[in-house]
């Protein structure tokens, strides 16, 4: 099998949430729907304060080609719009929906034959759903499906490695819905006229590879791929190398290889659209870590606050010290559990103060080449971070900066614990690619 | 908001950082101090047949390493290096790259393995700017300064015999410097058979610097930091193969003492001199050595190829010092020159 150089094994800690199935989580008392929760411009609030709204109303509309709507995860009353704290750091614009407890769904339009609709059917229901790419790149998902007529894909990949160490979603989903996920390729499929999909996942999840290959055997179209465990395999290049053998090139997309990837998440939300029209309110959250009290797999509403989820996991254990949206190679630490779930919100991760990386201490780049060896671009990272160290940010771009994904595989490895990852955004914030 | 959520942010400071968030264990220190271990073979049969003068030499070289770094260090900002390892380190190397014919009261040289020590580590490393930035080896230069200063000192080369105790120790040439001055033909009378020659070398029963003499020692360490991951093949395989080559294709003479080609003795220059130390534990120095790994493989030929050109047409019996070090000029033009391949460049459509 075709495999991209470098990578990493960090320990993969799976075994700590793998075995627990999907519960829901108890709809918020307050929902926190934040109006950006996509790539691309953010929605605009549709709803005033006061207004009355069922799950499933719009409160946030689209603008622009690349943007998508956001609805109310919970029914009740709006009762504030405005910044609020958000898991990257900056704040961001909400709709503050107060639950009244009753759940009531607007009017969902089920497509009974949801598998004869045509293309345009299908994009139009996964736009009006607010699907976005749920791995945590957020990119609407509707957009991803409408290539420029030139380009020609032939292949679409759902994407079930879950290379993070820690998070298992995707995991429980391939194992709790395997047929729903393949319909959802199906139906991706359908609307981009592909005649044949994959769904690779790493070989550490065996019960999925099993349950996905067993739900995609009527179907002949749709193949299951076994992929050799190794972050971050997970990654749309790495992934799409690993399944096809096609390299996307520097700065080009994967439709410029033919190739279209979705996650696990978004294609099971885009089951749940096109079949129920059931917009995207909900989502798989792993709650784990060494500092959470019980790690679980929750069906979380949008707009909970991280807060809530902790609660959920019976809180920290005495020695939390680090909150993380997302997985540990890639996620975002959080400064406040004041903050909300969105679309793209895989995993809050709890990590201890045992063991725990202190980003002050490092020492100087000691060019000892594991950087090098690890990075699934084929770039010199430690030489980028001596660049970036030193205010030489120009020399950093023509070092293909650009090319760098941050998939924190440099990072990891680095004797000397330098914070290259950061080096490398400070670099990228400094000169344009 | 609401009250719950504020008591939760207000009880606890979370750490905020940069992804990744998790790191792998090993450290610079744990580097450091392992390849000191790897050295630890060799460095016992360089005691076995050097006696209590070889331990005198290294334990001054490291002491005067680790003093100098401390001391300088702080003294020019550069504090909080001692406790990596790497001065250990440099004392070590340097130490095992010297004669124990140094410890020497009369005439006194011990102040000779201090002042190398005193090169290595302040001019060849501090004041480059300290770990990571400095450009030559600094063992190396440190054991080059002092060849070029003490010239005489630094080729009296002690008898190898288990029991060296007596204070008047015997002193000899190296197996490469009988092949240089003397030719092969004084080197068979000593040694006896090419099979005893071979045995000597790979034991160490033989005159060289302290650490350099027992090639399966250094062999055993090589493979072990190999077997760790702390080298790759690409430096010493590199080196040693362009050595064995070059010197079985120009390293014969003929009756006449004429150029034979294709009849030299490639084992004999693999295992002697300082060629295992060499191109397993400095030509494979981080700091000093290209970053990518086709880099590492121009510049092992390099080495190799300056080390035969010394030791086949040059002045001295000896070149893997010298060639090392030239090579550390150009580890980062070979990085240069090479350039990694970004994923998915070859298959840019125009």
């Amino acid at each position: 099998m075709p495999m991209f150089a470098g990578g990493v094994h960090p320990p993969d800690k799976k075994e700590l949430s793998s075995s627990k199935p999907i519960t829901p989580l108890k709809p918020p008392a307050r929902a926190v729907v934040l109006l950006r929760q996509h790539i691309g411009a953010p929605a605009k609030a549709a709803v005033s304060i006061g207004d009355e709204v069922k799950i499933g109303t719009v409160v946030g509309r689209p603008e622009g080609f690349v943007s998508a709507p956001v609805h109310a995860p919970v029914s009740g009353k709006v009762i504030a719009i405005g910044e609020f704290d958000t898991a990257m750091g900056r704040p961001g614009e909400a709709v503050v929906i107060e639950n009244d407890g009753k759940e009531d769904w607007v009017e969902l339009k089920e497509a009974p034959s949801f598998l004869e609709l045509s293309p345009e059917e299908i994009k139009e229901r996964i736009k009006a759903a607010g699907i976005v790419g749920m791995g945590g790149a957020t990119f609407p998902t509707a957009v991803k499906l409408s290539p420029p007529k030139e380009k020609t894909v032939d292949v679409v990949i759902v994407n079930g490695a879950e290379c993070e160490p820690y998070l298992t979603a995707d995991h429980r989903l391939m194992i709790e819905k395997p047929e729903e996920v393949v319909a959802g390729l199906r139906l991706i499929m359908r609307s981009l006229g592909v005649k044949k999909g994959f769904i690779g996942i790493e070989d550490n999840k065996p019960d999925a590879i099993e349950k996905m290959g067993a739900a995609a055997r009527p179907y002949p179209e749709v193949e299951v791929i076994s992929m050799e465990v190794k972050y971050p395999q997970g990654a749309e290049k790495m992934l799409i190398k690993a399944v096809t053998g096609r390299e996307v090139p520097p700065r080009a997309l994967p439709m410029d290889v033919g190739v279209v990837v979705q996650n696990v998440g978004t294609t099971f939300a885009v089951y749940e659209a096109v079949r129920y029209g059931k917009p995207l309110v909900e989502r798989v959250v792993t709650l784990t870590g060494e500092g959470i009290r019980e790690p679980k797999n929750l069906m979380v509403r949008v707009g909970t606050l991280v807060t809530d989820l902790v609660n959920a996991g019976g809180g920290f254990s005495a020695e939390a010290a680090k909150v993380i949206s997302g997985g540990p190679m890639m996620g975002f630490a959080l400064g406040s559990l004041n903050v909300p779930v969105t679309k793209g919100t895989s995993g809050i991760l709890v990590l201890p103060e045992e063991g725990l990386f202190h980003a002050s201490e490092f020492k100087p780049c000691i060019r000892c080449s594991r950087c090098v060896d690890v990075c699934p671009m084929g770039l010199t990272p430690g030489h980028l971070s001596v660049l970036a160290e030193k205010g030489h940010f120009e020399e950093a771009r023509e070092h293909n900066l650009y090319d760098c994904f941050e998939c924190g595989s440099c990072a990891f490895v680095c004797p000397s614990k330098r914070p290259i990852v950061q080096l490398v955004r400070l670099a990228k914030s400094m000169v344009k690619p | 908001m609401a009250a719950a959520t504020e008591k939760g942010s207000r009880e606890r400071e979370l750490i905020v950082s940069v992804s990744p968030h998790i790191r792998s264990e090993v450290s610079v220190s744990r580097i450091m101090w392992t390849v000191s271990i790897s050295l630890m073979p060799a460095l016992v049969m360089g005691f076995y047949f050097f006696g209590p003068r070889a331990i005198g030499v290294v334990a001054l070289c490291i002491a005067s390493s680790v003093f100098f770094e401390n001391v300088v260090g702080k003294a020019i900002g550069k504090p909080g290096t001692v406790s990596d390892g790497s001065a250990f380190l440099t004392g070590l190397l340097l130490g095992m790259n010297l004669p124990a014919s140094l410890w020497s009261v009369h005439p006194f040289l011990l102040h000779v393995p201090v002042l190398g020590a005193f090169f290595a580590v302040v001019i060849t490393k501090l004041l480059f700017g300290g770990l990571g930035y400095n450009i030559f080896n600094p063992a190396l230069m440190g054991r080059a300064f002092l060849l070029v200063s003490w010239p005489r000192a630094m080729t009296t080369w002690l008898k190898p015999a288990a029991a060296l105790v007596g204070l008047d120790a015997q002193t000899t040439a190296t197996p490469l410097g009988i092949l240089k001055e003397q030719g092969m033909g004084k080197l068979m009378e000593v040694f006896g058979t090419k099979q005893s020659l071979y045995l000597h070398l790979l034991i160490g029963e033989r005159a060289g610097s302290i650490g350099e003499v027992s090639a399966l020692a250094l062999l055993i360490g090589g493979l072990y930091l190999l077997y760790k991951k702390y080298i790759t093949w690409h430096t010493p395989l590199s080196f040693l193969a362009t050595v064995g080559i070059l010197t079985w294709v120009f390293g014969g003479k003929s009756a006449s003492g004429g150029l034979a080609l294709f009849t030299g003795d490639p084992i004999l220059h693999i295992l002697s001199g300082g060629l295992m130390l060499g191109a397993f534990f400095m030509a494979t120095d981080y700091v000093t050595g290209p970053q990518l790994r086709q880099a590492q493989v121009f510049f092992g030929i390099g080495c190799g190829l300056i080390t035969v050109i010394i030791r086949l047409i040059g002045g001295f019996p000896e070149g893997v010092m010298f060639s090392i070090l030239l090579m550390n000029c150009f580890a980062p033009l070979i990085d240069r020159l090479v350039k990694s391949r970004p994923f998915g460049f070859r298959e840019v459509r125009a």
